[in-house]
């Protein structure tokens, strides 16, 4: 693709190279490459069992690649930790644990803090700052399982800020949120790219794609195409991302073009 | 009062409220985490896995020093957590089934050798029975010595990576992505169990030892949504229930330790189900009750309103008949109407037909402000 044409001096933010993972000897993902440039916002798209939570799982380390390699600006996963965030799905963890909102996002500073150092006032009143950003300061006592679905991914948001990251991996971060919450993330993402960051999101609602981000990953599998949204973001590639559900595929470029 | 100054004059007694409280501390602590993680019954597996230890180290060294019992015990645990792990991971057995599996075959074997063990000639086995229901009179300083030694390198351990464990108790993804060795800290916490577990299996017995690592836990979840204080709390649970049951069984003659620590430790269950604030059935039911009686109580109060609106009195009176048309509240009107007299919102002016009082329309007028303003937040958002 074009953005892979011309290899820039300054390392990538993220280049994946040839990343292949199997689970029980079936390929989740197959061979699938990527390189994104620092400051922009890409959207991972492709059907369900598309393999997209897998690629920023394997990106993550979290789930061991049977091949393919990871740089994360230019050294690999383990070297540059520190400047990567992730956001897993809302639905990972369980709500009912007994913490307050404050604490879930102070774990954030955990990377930064080592073995044995607790979280103290400094800690707190960063984790404080992220939730001003994301608009829940008023809520940072609040017991986590009285949050609303938006809420609960706007504390996740705020979690991943307090990591001072320069690359941030987030699974569905709009799944199941309000109308509000959706344009509070995206406002957020805005700023993110505004301040240099490079930010990665598995997007399920093709409505939206040319809307909220500036490049795309259109995968199943394999890497169907990858660039910047108005380059591939197009029926063919959509068609060949998710086979032959025609009829969706021209509502959402119909959408597109009007 | 009698048996307050034995706990203090009585070696024998002292000695075994002691050694009681300290598991029951350390058994109560980590359970908090096994409850958080949803392995409560890991405990059960590793408790009974850990007879046959207790057994082998016995045949193997021919002594009944607590250090090498429980250092057998330990091992046969830890084994048998190990196994489960490794048969749930590299087969299609479920978690749950590969707990049961364990469970019986390392009860079954440990049960083989213990009577064995009985049958054998020597004379110093007795006792080694004990260890089925837990036998608290036996405990003796040594015993308490291992007991403490190792309830406190458990709980130091629980303190030390309270931020690591919280973080893979909670969201362990997102512990892994902050470079967290999770597997290596999961190994550690199935350790700290085997620890907590291993120093109660004398005192509760293998059998019933799960119920310390996953009632105190269950009780004191019900008090809290602060894990330092649910941790706190489970912690001083295991010890009142383990005191008292151990203290019990001491004084009263036969009566094995474990089941009345477990009827114990049921009883803070059962008044923690029924009575803590917030989770507790009580209390959720009175909060249930009081907002089904406010919604009658509004509802009949808005249609007084409604009726009485059309006139140019708001308190002009009407039928209790049209109320019971109007009201599409379950049941007769009349319950609420008398609600509404003693809450002094309304009044009967004569048998059959009420009017609202002063408060009443107050209260009505307020209803109304607070429906309109959520229908309109309702909508605009």
């Amino acid at each position: 693709m074009t953005t892979d044409s011309n290899p820039p001096v300054v390392p990538s933010a993220i280049d994946v190279r040839d990343l292949t993972v199997a689970y029980r000897e079936k390929p989740v993902l197959w061979d699938v490459d990527l390189d994104v440039p620092s400051g922009v916002l890409l959207a991972i798209v492709g059907p369900n069992g598309a393999g997209k939570t897998t690629f920023i799982k394997s990106v993550l380390g979290l789930v061991p690649a049977a091949a393919g390699s990871v740089l994360i600006h230019g050294q690999p996963y383990d070297a540059n930790r520190s400047r990567v965030a992730y956001v897993p799905q809302r639905g990972s963890v369980d709500w009912d644990f007994p913490t307050n909102v404050l604490d879930v996002v102070t774990m954030g500073t955990y990377g930064s803090l080592g073995w044995f150092r607790r979280p103290g006032t400094a800690e707190r009143e960063k984790a404080l700052k992220a939730l001003t950003e994301v608009g829940m300061e008023s809520l940072a006592n609040r017991q986590i399982s009285q949050l609303s679905g938006g809420q609960q991914q706007r504390v996740f948001l705020a979690r991943a800020l307090v990591q001072d990251a320069d690359v941030f991996l987030m699974d569905e971060p709009f799944q199941g949120v309000d109308a509000t919450t959706e344009r509070a993330i995206v406002d957020l993402l805005r700023t993110l790219r505004e301040n240099g960051k490079t930010v990665i999101v598995v997007h399920h609602d093709l409505q939206t794609v040319t809307e909220y981000f500036d490049r795309v990953l259109l995968l199943n599998v394999r890497r169907i195409a990858a660039g910047p949204v108005e380059e591939v973001f197009n029926e063919e590639n959509l068609r060949a991302t998710y086979g032959g559900r025609v009829a969706f595929i021209s509502a959402v470029l119909a959408r597109r073009e009007g | 009062m009698d048996l307050f100054t034995d706990l203090f004059s009585d070696y024998t007694l002292r000695t075994v409220a002691l050694g009681s409280a300290l598991l029951g501390i350390t058994s109560g602590a980590l359970g908090g985490f096994a409850l958080l993680r949803r392995q409560s019954l890991l405990g059960d597996a590793i408790s009974h896995a850990a007879l046959p230890g207790i057994a082998l180290a016995f045949l193997l060294t021919g002594s009944k020093a607590p250090l090498v019992l429980v250092l057998g015990a330990g091992m046969a645990g830890w084994l048998g957590a190990a196994l489960i792990a490794g048969l749930t991971r590299r087969t299609s057995i479920t978690y749950d089934s590969a707990l049961g599996i364990m469970l019986s075959v390392f009860f079954g074997f440990g049960l083989v050798l213990l009577t064995f063990i009985q049958r054998m000639p020597q004379a110093n086995q007795a006792g080694l029975d004990s260890f089925l229901f837990g036998q608290a009179a036996a405990l003796v300083e040594h015993d308490v010595w291992v007991i403490s030694a190792i309830g406190v390198i458990v709980l130091i351990l629980m303190l030390l990576f309270w931020k690591q464990f919280k973080l893979i108790s909670f969201d362990r993804d997102m512990a892994a992505s902050l470079g967290l060795p999770v597997k290596g800290l999961e190994h550690l916490m199935t350790g700290l169990f085997v620890g907590a577990i291993v120093i109660g299996l004398q005192t509760v017995g293998v059998v019933l030892m799960s119920a310390m690592i996953i009632a105190p836990a269950a009780a004191a979840r019900q008090w809290t949504d602060r894990l330092g204080v649910m941790i706190a709390l489970s912690a001083l649970f295991g010890a009142v229930s383990g005191v008292g049951g151990a203290v019990t069984s001491s004084v009263v003659a036969n009566l094995p330790t474990g089941p009345v620590i477990v009827l114990l430790v049921s009883l803070i269950v059962v008044l923690s189900l029924l009575f803590a604030p917030n989770r507790g059935l009580v209390f959720r039911k009175v909060r249930e009750w009081r907002a089904g009686r406010d919604l009658r109580v509004d509802a009949v109060l808005l249609d007084l309103y409604t009726l009485a609106s059309q006139h140019s009195d708001s308190r002009h009176p009407h039928s209790e008949r049209v109320l019971n048309v109007m009201s599409d509240m379950s049941g007769p009107a009349r319950r609420t109407l008398n609600l509404l007299r003693t809450l002094e919102l309304a009044r009967p002016v004569d048998h059959d037909r009420w009017s609202l009082t002063q408060k009443g329309v107050e209260r009505a007028l307020r209803v109304i402000d607070r429906e309109f303003s959520d229908r309109h937040a309702g909508t605009s958002s």
